[in-house]
């Protein structure tokens, strides 16, 4: 197969694979927060702050994932 | 669509490219200047309409860093609501039809990634003094010095992705819809990255906020 070939293909699967993980731990991050808020109507600021700062650390690995696959489309170095 | 990685060039003075977000930085600088200028020109006690907006949007960035930074917070308040301000108006200056956001380069993100990386460093070592600051990295454990090295650098460079990359797959998006529907149905995307627009402010300036507030702690926690 072609260089440019793979590079396609594998930047689709690195997407992908980076998509699941983070979708996976936000739903449950989002879902502990929305506990905690039914739980403590009056602490909503604090945990929405927190669950803010949470969710941009978790979704820095979908982001890794994203730049990656956009190197590979893009800026490819092994491909001329 | 073109390459992300590559800057688009708008002209050149001698022998250094000028690229189209440097120039829309500069006009967006002007933009904020010139805001700034005409609103503080006159300021009354009882506040009118314009002057009121801008007291809220003071006064809640000024309550949300008094939450996180509860020691001196008039030192940090110009860079976190200069950066928030910035931040908001260059991810959504995308809106202007034929104007690009300037955040949607990675050299931008950059420049505001490393403004927040050095001013952490200034803080602590201003706070603490530079062996007190150094110190600090050997908590709780010097084995785990390579570490927290390290995540000073993963985080800043964290930073500069979330904002580049958020920005960026957002014109991605709407220039792929754009290329299969023209008509109507862009209008609930363009919606959601308005919301992401001012998200990604506000966790870029909250992420700042916390590092700084981290790197002032006698302690050494929330981080």
């Amino acid at each position: 197969m072609d260089l440019d070939l793979i590079s396609i293909i594998v930047a689709g699967f690195t997407v992908s694979a980076g998509a699941i993980g983070p979708a996976l731990s936000e739903g449950y991050a989002v879902g502990k927060a929305m506990d905690a808020i039914a739980r403590q109507p009056e602490a909503a600021g604090p945990l929405a702050r927190t669950l803010f700062v949470g969710l941009a650390m978790i979704e820095t690995t979908a982001i890794y994932c994203l730049v990656i696959g956009l190197l590979l489309l893009y800026a490819n170095p092994f491909v001329g | 669509m073109g390459n992300p990685f590559s800057p688009h060039i708008a002209f050149m003075i001698g022998p250094v490219p000028i690229s189209m977000a440097v120039v829309t930085t500069w006009g967006i600088i002007v933009l904020l200047a010139l805001l700034c200028w005409l609103s503080c020109r006159k300021l009354q006690i009882n506040a009118g309409r314009w002057q009121s907006v801008l007291e809220i949007l003071i006064t809640g960035i000024d309550d949300q860093i008094t939450q996180i930074i509860d020691e001196n917070k008039v030192r940090f308040f110009p860079l976190i609501a200069t950066l928030f301000i910035f931040i908001c108006l260059a991810n959504l200056i995308d809106i202007v039809p034929g104007l690009s956001s300037p955040t949607a380069v990675l050299e931008t993100t950059a420049a505001l990634a490393v403004i927040t990386f050095f001013s952490v460093h200034y803080v602590g070592i201003k706070s603490k003094g530079l062996l007190g600051y150094l110190k600090s990295f050997t908590e709780p454990n010097i084995i785990l010095l390579p570490f927290t090295i390290l995540s000073q650098i993963t985080r800043t460079f964290s930073m500069m992705v979330r904002l580049f990359g958020n920005m960026m797959s957002g014109q991605f998006l709407m220039g792929i819809i754009l290329a299969f529907v023209g008509l109507l149905v862009p209008i609930p995307l363009m919606i959601l990255h308005v919301l992401i627009s001012i998200l990604q402010a506000y966790i870029f300036t909250i992420l700042a906020t916390v590092f700084i507030a981290a790197a002032i702690a006698e302690d050494n926690k929330g981080d």
